[in-house]
């Protein structure tokens, strides 16, 4: 009996040298972080300010400090598995050896899906729901906290699993038999499910938040008619995610009793059925696909109707087409594997759904199209990324249906043409939106706004990049290329993928831009101050606060009369010469207190986690206990609420006159 | 404190705007984000369920459910869990009415029937390990522990955190914060009698049916 179970020092990979250079500047570079915070006496700051925040405004900014972070963890993989297919053809290996290649693609789609795309739309959704729907925090503060740091212990995890041992090599859907313990005895499937299971808790936990938040939290008078669009796609998404993640939770867990205790779900012995995985996996994995992209569809929204100047065009038609798409999402699954053979019938239904579900989004194109015709539309950096968006997903959703019709699929099934179409989807579609969302309301979290200069040539790389980067991949899998080989013998398709890997370089050149963006804006950012709380011109209640707003968001919380309730205000102020309203008496505001819980509760699971992958149970049950006894000192607290004294908030308005001008 | 005495005392505003009125009070966003919850749950079961009825005749040459299952323990096990909802809902009429005594006893044989409940399950897996017929066995046995475990583990982390409410009402009284816990505990404990339900149909009854 080993008391550090399957854990050793052979468990570092010494001999390979890439993932030990790698591993080597991650931990620098998070060594010299932690220096810099400890020489600068930052700890406290970050303690009280941040880390144990339960203000949504802080959390969302948390998750998308995460999602960056991992979209260069992400990007670093993808970059790699671009120069390998450029230079192995025609016999020769490259420079990354299979089993390391095989741990690059799976870590970049798991990366990518649950710990870039996943925190960004849920970033947003943190900073920008509660403050469009004039409320003051979502349903559970502490609980969001608790998502938070919980999806930060899976990327811990995950990153973890580069210097101590190694990645799933499965791909990042860890199809079984391969996943199984007989075919993947390492611990590389068990880094990714335990990671994936402690992150999916986390966004299980967001989902049941935000429904309950949005379904009953809204300002006085804001009925289901007059929320933004952003709202309306935050609440699919969201009940996608309560109603798809329980699945996958139930999918993994099979798998990890199969790895784990001998079970047979999926295993060739005991009449196990592999094909049970695909389905489960599927069906969560569709609804996946809308939890990423509607968010990115309702930023679109507000920043095509705000940057036209005009009211979103077919309003009720964008809400119905939402909630088509989060219920027809339940029903496509199986278009991910036609060539299970399941029959022409099964195959005609899921084709036909398939097709079907293109039309809301179709619907979507034409409504943002007719809200920027007859506008005076303003082409800054959010509007670029939405127009980019509108051609390129549109290309991405023709190649979806084309691969709708099962004996086409056949064709291209597994084929790079495959892989084009979702980066197609997923970047123009979930990244395209994610930035554009960073661009657009980066102002109201900072206080200033972004460079618009740098912001432009980052959206010119990243969409000159991508076409150059993908579309090869379509000739490629025409030509008969399949994903994920680390080398090949035929040589006319090195052309191909030697423009894709400049493709890469060119989106990489994009990423670039973006840091210099952020550092050139933060230097001039006395220059680029938002003192009106309002620099766009906008239409809803996040920018009838100051930029950034007050913890509590609202001294007094807005009565909606209509859609676009910030943009009535303004209209109204204006009938009436901009005369101020009297600043009524403030009452003090009951708010959350700070909770350490999220944190806690997280480094127990990333032990908890840890353990488990390692087969060190004794660290296993200490850190489930560990767990358990932070929930117990979190329900038996005291007080969870601060009372702000009305006169605080009043002197945070006098200071900050520009709520009451419009 | 159930639902029902619980929705009168709302304003009505509230209950007709859902929204109109502004944001709802604690305990109602408590409770329905409570529900949510138990729904996502139930999205959890079903996908073992599915797994079950894929599983079914995957016997592998062993035993199968109508070989098994012992319908006798079964219907004592459900009339315990079924009891218990029933000892459960008394506890909260107890709570209702600021009753100490009522309610610790109350949440005692709620615990006890719980309990019983865990042991004849624990018995009755025992038992067939015994027999050789463990989750290992078949991908049917695999599918059966987990969907019956899983169910088993429920009820397991609701007796601790029954145990956990009793300790909180002996030490904070009846606060609002304890009441809205312990019903959505009642929640809790009434979605495990639904889900066993759906169990003992699928599992125990269509199990030996010919």
């Amino acid at each position: 009996m080993n008391l550090l179970g399957k854990l050793s020092w052979s468990a570092i990979p010494y001999d390979q040298p890439i993932i030990m250079g790698a591993s080597a500047m991650m931990i620098v570079g998070v060594l010299l972080v932690l220096a810099l915070v400890t020489l600068k006496g930052w700890w406290p700051y970050l303690w009280h300010e941040w880390l144990t925040s339960v203000d949504h405004k802080r959390i969302g900014v948390m998750y998308i400090v995460l999602a960056l972070l991992m979209l260069l963890r992400g990007f670093a993989d993808a970059i790699m598995m671009r120069s390998q297919q450029a230079v192995a053809a025609a016999g020769a290996q490259g420079y990354l050896p299979p089993e390391h290649f095989d741990q690059i693609f799976s870590a970049h789609g798991t990366i990518m899906i649950f710990f870039m795309a996943m925190p960004f739309m849920i970033g947003l959704m943190n900073f920008v729901v509660p403050l469009q729907l004039g409320i003051r925090d979502v349903a559970f503060p502490t609980l969001n906290s608790v998502s938070l740091w919980l999806t930060a212990s899976g990327i811990l995890l995950t990153n973890i699993s580069l210097v101590v041992g190694e990645f799933a090599k499965t791909g990042w859907v860890a199809y079984p038999p391969l996943s199984e313990l007989q075919y993947s005895p390492g611990v590389g499937v068990d880094y990714y499910l335990w990671a994936l299971q402690i992150s999916g808790i986390g966004t299980l936990l967001t989902g049941i938040n935000f429904v309950t938040t949005i379904l009953k939290m809204r300002a006085p008078g804001m009925s289901y008619m007059r929320m933004p669009v952003f709202c309306w796609t935050a609440l699919a998404t969201n009940l996608l995610i309560v109603a798809a993640f329980p699945v996958l939770t139930a999918t993994f867990a099979m798998l990890l009793l199969d790895r784990y205790l001998g079970f047979h779900f999926f295993s060739f012995e005991g009449q196990g059925n592999q094909m049970m995985y695909v389905n489960l996996f599927w069906v969560w994995g569709h609804p996946e696909v809308y939890i990423l992209v509607l968010p990115a569809f309702g930023v679109f929204s507000e920043v095509i109707s705000t940057f036209s100047g005009k009211p979103l065009f077919g309003y009720r038609s964008m809400v119905a087409a939402t909630m088509a798409i989060c219920v027809l999402s339940f029903l496509v699954w199986l278009h991910h594997f036609f060539t299970m053979g399941a029959g022409a019938d099964v195959n005609g239904f899921f084709g036909i759904m398939t097709m079907i579900i293109a039309v809301p989004t179709g619907v979507k194109i034409f409504n943002w199209l007719f809200t920027m015709w007859g506008g005076r539309v303003r082409f800054t950096v959010p509007v670029l990324w939405s127009l980019g968006f509108m051609v390129t997903f549109v290309i991405g959703g023709m190649t979806g249906v084309l691969m709708a019709v099962p004996p086409a699929d056949f064709q291209v099934h597994n084929s790079l043409f495959l892989v084009a179409h979702f980066h197609n989807v997923i970047i123009g579609g979930t990244v395209f939106g994610a930035m554009a969302g960073y661009n657009y309301w980066f102002p109201k979290a900072f206080g200033f706004t972004l460079d618009e200069r740098w912001g432009k040539a980052s959206f010119w790389c990243w969409l000159v990049g991508f076409y150059l980067a993908f579309m090869p991949l379509y000739v490629l899998g025409l030509m008969g290329m399949t994903r994920r080989m680390q080398h090949y013998d035929d040589a006319s398709w090195q052309p191909w993928l030697v423009a894709a890997a400049v493709g890469a370089v060119v989106i990489l050149l994009g990423i670039a831009c973006q840091i210099v963006q952020l550092v050139v804006s933060i230097r001039t950012r006395e220059a680029r101050r938002d003192v009106t709380g309002d620099p766009w011109n906008g239409r809803t209640l996040e920018w009838a606060t100051p930029s950034p707003p007050p913890a509590w968001n609202f001294a007094v919380l807005p009565h909606v009369g209509d859609k676009d309730a910030y943009w009535l205000r303004k209209q109204a102020a204006r009938m009436s010469q901009g005369q101020v309203a009297p600043a009524g008496d403030y009452a003090p505001i009951e708010m959350p207190k700070n909770s350490a819980t999220g944190f806690v509760t997280a480094f127990f699971a990333v032990v908890t986690g840890f353990a488990l992958i390692w087969h060190v149970w004794w660290m296993a049950a200490l850190g489930a206990f560990g767990a358990f006894v932070t929930f117990l000192v979190f329900a038996f607290r005291e007080h969870d609420e601060v009372e702000i004294p009305a006169s605080v908030i009043a002197q945070f308005a006098r200071a900050h006159p520009a709520e009451a001008v419009p | 404190m159930n639902v029902a005495l619980a929705a009168h005392e709302i304003h009505s505003d509230v209950l007709t705007g859902a929204g109109e009125a502004g944001p709802a009070p604690k305990r109602v966003v408590v409770a329905y984000g409570f529900w949510i919850f138990l729904l996502s749950d139930i999205v959890m079961f079903s996908a073992l369920f599915a797994a079950y009825a894929v599983l079914v005749n995957a016997t592998a040459g062993g035993p199968t459910g109508a070989q098994l299952f012992r319908q006798g323990t079964v219907a004592i096990e459900t009339g315990c869990l079924l009891a218990s909802s029933y000892t459960c809902g008394l506890m909260l009429l107890a709570v209702d009415s600021r009753r100490h005594f009522a309610t610790y006893f109350g949440a005692a044989i709620t615990f006890a029937l719980g309990a019983a409940f865990l042991a004849l399950e624990f018995r009755e897996f025992a038992n067939m390990v015994a027999h050789g017929a463990g989750p290992q066995r078949s991908a049917f046995l695999s599918a059966f522990f987990a969907l019956v475990g899983c169910h088993g583990l429920h009820v397991t982390a609701g007796l601790i955190w029954l145990a956990v409410m009793m300790a909180q009402v002996a030490v904070k009284g009846f606060a609002a914060a304890v009441q809205r816990r312990l019903l959505c505990f009642a929640l809790f404990w009434h979605a495990l009698d639904i889900i066993w339900v759906g169990l003992f149909t699928v599992v125990y009854l269509m199990g030996v049916a010919p």
